[in-house]
């Protein structure tokens, strides 16, 4: 953060000199939708296969079965769907996972829910024979949700609710068990490894509108609790005793968030696999456009989220003709930025 | 002065005199060690006794002291050894490294996985495993010595990155974590995405030794990393009385006469070789560098993971994850048991602290 | 007359026990000052009278009913409490924190409005802070933090106020002018105040009422040149100290008797 010096900005409607103005901040959210329109547009426009601009347009506009049109519609645009979802997913569940855990190393890992997920879906296809995406989704979700209960429940035992602390290591301890089981399972079994290592690299290609239809509910009730959960994590920044005493209810604030942020990144994590990463590094950026209130971060990481997410995606598509899955060239891309601003900017404490 | 001198070491701790030495301890910090030592010997007796012929523990131990007969010296020294004192020494090396990771960063879930270094080893022998696997078989030397090399090599490389980019006008705890996640992100991802190109036999050769796997290990392997250990571990214990000052934050420790900048970024790189030359052995033995040190503080109630019980602890988890999966489904290798058993120990010893803090 | 009250609290941190049994009245619209020594339950007190530590037997009443039966959010709008050393996320401006003051006025559906925007306008002005408002509060000094998160409580708009030690780590200037803020707010607002303070020279000065605290027990309460006394002190703080008029207020002046200067006994 630069230093601020009281901005002479302040508008009638702004009121408070110092107060953040309002109107920056929607500019701001304003470009970032833009940015995401964009997004979208090059996802759709570029892939593996070169189309010329109007063979797009024309399989947007007025599809007449070529090829184009197959690429197009039933390719790129699911595709690109999907990416938009998990990305805002992914992204607000960072966010708000950060928030609550006051923790800015919080992944929305952290519940446990990639690894839920992925155990459910290992079960799915040892024991329940499933082989499809559209049951590994329901799978994965149901495993997510379980996870992230139960590390929910650990963490709080016996407290006042969950502190940052016990939430973290319940879902570090949760994960390891789930990972050394499904390891197990799926040593001793062949077909169970064939398809798990491939959903394992978290990947929004090969997905149909339909898998789209499935998870867009939950992403959509998850952003809109996350949204509600907002003026709540603003007071529980400031500490839990001041929380308090401005009349916040801590553990209502607390189950709020843990639903959306299971909502969120569950429904991510079955459609695509563990895209992990994103969720670490979104709130970070968001954080430095917006400035710390979560009113504006929330919805900023969600659309930053998406954008990233697109972005990747198409140059993993240009550079290697779709042989590298979106999560590797994320980690390959971001990683670096992510530690550069790390070494820049300095921490940010939360 | 006279008030000074009459008053008892602080409350808790007890007071070692030999002469003119004097060290202060505290029971727990002792016993932990201690009992943890015991359980270690006996698991490991039993464990070096099993196999395709049998062999009592207290014979074993008989042996391994010079009192045993021709034929088990034999079985023991030349075959059943190697493998218990491998997860012996991996697994107090990883117990080590997590204590002194979780002190510098000041943060429980600091650990050779979430700094990377277990990824970059990772990279290195999964990149061995698929890249031999695909151009025709290695051949046997290459393949035996191919794994370990790459994989220390990755895991040095990792720890030098994360020190080196961590490294501005000092190490910072925190930015050494948010450094370590951002080199582990790079290194999982390969990983995985290695996993899909190879076929389904390497990644499952591949996924066996993410995992963390015993079974294979000979004298071999044992050599270096008993050599590596015998150098490090010393060293670290010597360097790491400063620990207890670093956990106060940086102006304390500096206001304790630590030379805070050089006291961490030493100890960063003598746990990233221990956590290194442990993974090139045996694989990233999974939850054993984040879970024993979080064991062993609760159990020595202390602020900060003990490191001799960090140590014996992984050192028994480790163990005895190898014997209980011996004995239960031995194709199965030690890292998946490692985390089904120590998991759900560390959930229960904070659900079991939280509950007396609360009643 | 009394709002807030304790009757027959028990309080303390899992086994341990700190306050046990206690009575205490804060009568309306003064300023009650609770002295005592480190770790005799001053600020756990303070902590159960602000409902964030609830009493494990007896009960914190607030206008007759127990206050943590009541919405959170209504205790808000009477109570204002602001803990020891509060920390705030980095990045935020002053104003920024002060507005989060009004939480709870505001509601999903109103979130920001003239009265939210007049009390935090007051707010700031009051304190001084209004011409520091747009800087960010891990910027400013000591004092200047201090009354940033004093600002933000005011923004609370509460009848009662609950201060954990306010002046700890300011220098004397500061303190008093923490203090004279404090009383400032008493008089032109008609806040009940109820602080814990270390400093019993200034203490004495700013109190209406002392309540002197060991061990968990109220060991004395009533105004500050009844409580002061060199017995209390002996008994409280087993501290030797000359107890002389303030030149300046009149009040109790605590003189401490050092080791060093006690005519020798031998």
């Amino acid at each position: 953060m630069e230093v601020t010096v009281a901005s002479p900005a302040g508008t009638a409607r702004d009121g408070i000199p110092g107060r953040t103005p309002r109107r920056r901040r929607s500019l701001t959210l304003g470009a970032l939708v833009a940015c995401l329109v964009l997004a979208a547009g090059l996802s759709i426009a570029f892939g593996a296969r070169t189309l010329p601009p109007a063979a797009v347009l024309d399989a947007l506009v007025s599809p007449d079965g070529s090829e184009a049109d197959l690429i197009v519609r039933s390719l790129r645009a699911p595709r690109t769907l999907i990416g938009i979802l998990a990305g805002l997913a992914l992204g607000a569940g960072g966010a708000l996972m950060q928030g609550h855990t006051r923790n800015p190393i919080a992944d929305p890992g952290l519940l446990g829910v990639n690894q839920g997920a992925a155990f459910a879906i290992v079960l799915a296809i040892v024991v329940f024979g499933v082989r499809d995406l559209y049951g590994f989704v329901w799978f994965g979700f149901a495993g997510a949700l379980l996870a992230a209960v139960v590390v929910f429940l650990l963490g709080s035992v016996g407290g006042r609710g969950s502190t940052p602390v016990t939430l973290a290591l319940a879902g570090a301890a949760i994960s390891a068990l789930l990972y050394g089981l499904i390891s197990a399972i799926v040593l001793g079994n062949r077909e169970g490894m064939e398809l798990f290592r491939f959903w394992h690299v978290g990947s929004i290609a090969g997905r149909d509108f339909a898998v789209a239809g499935q998870i867009a509910p939950f992403v959509v009730l998850g952003l809109v609790l996350a949204l509600v959960n907002t003026p709540g994590l603003n007071t529980l920044s400031l500490g839990e005793d001041v929380a308090t005493s401005l009349g916040q209810d801590l553990r209502r604030t607390r189950v709020l968030g843990v639903l959306a942020i299971t909502l969120l990144v569950g429904a991510a994590v079955a459609a695509c696999g563990p895209i992990a990463f994103l969720g670490l590094i979104v709130p970070h950026i968001a954080r430095a456009v917006t400035g710390p209130d979560y009113r504006w971060l929330v919805p900023s990481a969600a659309l930053l989220g998406a954008i990233l997410l697109l972005c990747a995606d198409v140059v993993g598509r240009l550079v290697s003709g779709d042989r590298l899955e979106v999560g590797i060239v994320l980690a390959v891309l971001g990683a670096p930025v992510f530690i550069h601003l790390v070494r820049r900017r300095g921490l940010v404490r939360l | 002065m006279s008030a000074v001198r009459d008053s008892g070491p602080a409350p808790g701790r007890k007071v070692l005199r030999a002469g003119p030495a004097a060290w202060t301890f505290r029971p727990r910090v002792v016993a932990v060690p201690l009992v943890g030592a015991a359980l270690l010997v006996v698991v490991a007796a039993v464990n070096i006794g099993k196999g395709s012929s049998y062999i009592e523990p207290l014979d074993v131990l008989r042996t391994l002291l010079g009192g045993g007969d021709r034929r088990e010296t034999g079985i023991i020294f030349d075959l059943r050894l190697p493998r218990t004192l491998a997860g012996v020494l991996v697994g107090a090396a990883f117990g080590l490294a997590g204590a002194i990771f979780q002190t510098i960063a000041r943060n429980p879930l600091a650990s050779p996985d979430i700094l990377g270094i277990t990824w970059g080893a990772g990279v290195g022998a999964v990149g061995v495993i698929v890249v031999g696997g695909y151009r025709g078989q290695v051949s046997g030397a290459a393949a035996e010595l191919g794994v370990p090399l790459a994989a220390l090599v990755g895991g040095l490389v990792a720890g030098l990155l994360l020190y080196a980019l961590s490294w501005r006008r000092g190490i910072d705890g925190y930015r050494m974590v948010l450094v370590g996640i951002g080199l582990s992100a790079i290194g999982y991802n390969i990983v995985y995405w290695l996993l899909t190109v190879g076929d389904v036999d390497d990644a499952a050769r591949a996924t066996t030794w993410i995992v963390g796997n015993l079974a294979d290990v000979g004298w071999e392997a044992v050599g270096p990393v008993a050599l590596a250990l015998a150098v490090l571990v010393p060293v670290t214990l010597v360097g790491a009385h400063t620990l207890g000052g670093l956990q106060f934050g940086d102006d304390t420790a500096r206001g304790l006469g630590i030379r805070v900048d050089a006291a961490r970024g030493g100890l960063l790189l003598l746990a990233a070789a221990l956590a290194a030359v442990a993974t090139a052995a045996a694989g990233p033995i999974t939850f054993v560098a984040l879970a024993t040190p979080q064991i062993a503080l609760r159990l020595a109630r202390t602020a900060q993971p003990p490191l001799a019980g960090s140590m014996v602890l992984g050192a028994l988890l480790t163990v005895g994850a190898d014997l209980t999966l011996r004995l239960t489904a031995p194709a199965l290798p030690v890292g998946v048991l490692t985390a089904i058993l120590g998991a759900p120990y560390l959930i229960y010893l904070f659900v079991r602290s939280r509950r007396e803090v609360r009643a | 007359m009394t709002r807030l009250r304790a009757e027959g609290v028990r309080l303390g941190y899992g086994e341990r026990v700190v306050v046990d049994d206690l009575d205490l009245d804060v009568l309306d619209g003064s300023v009650t000052v609770i002295i005592g020594p480190n770790g005799c339950g001053k600020s756990t007190l303070l902590r159960a009278l602000g409902r964030l530590l609830r009493p494990k037997a007896g009960a914190v009443l607030l206008d007759g009913k127990r206050i943590d039966r009541l919405p959170t959010r209504e205790v808000a709008r009477v109570v204002g409490l602001l803990p020891q050393a509060p920390s705030a996320p980095e990045g935020l401006t002053v104003a920024d924190l002060v507005s989060r003051g009004r939480h709870p006025h505001q509601s999903w559906y109103r979130q920001w409005s003239g009265g939210d925007e007049e009390a935090v306008r007051s707010a700031l002005a009051m304190t001084g802070m209004d011409v520091h408002a747009g800087r960010v509060v891990d910027e400013l000094s000591g004092g200047q933090r201090q009354r940033a998160w004093i600002s933000m409580t005011l923004a609370q708009d509460t009848s009662m106020l609950l201060l954990d030690e306010p002046i700890t780590y300011l220098d004397l200037a500061h303190q008093v002018d923490v203090l004279d803020l404090v009383r400032r707010l008493h008089t032109e607002r008609g806040t009940t105040v109820v602080m814990v303070l270390h400093d019993l020279n200034l203490a004495a000065r700013y109190a209406d009422t002392l309540v002197a605290m060991r061990d968990g027990r109220v060991v004395a309460r009533g105004a500050p040149g009844d409580v002061l006394t060199e017995q209390l002190l002996s008994d409280v703080f087993d501290l030797d100290a000359k107890v002389l008029p303030d030149p300046v207020s009149g009040t109790p002046l605590v003189v401490p008797v050092s080791a060093h200067l006690r005519p020798d006994p031998s």
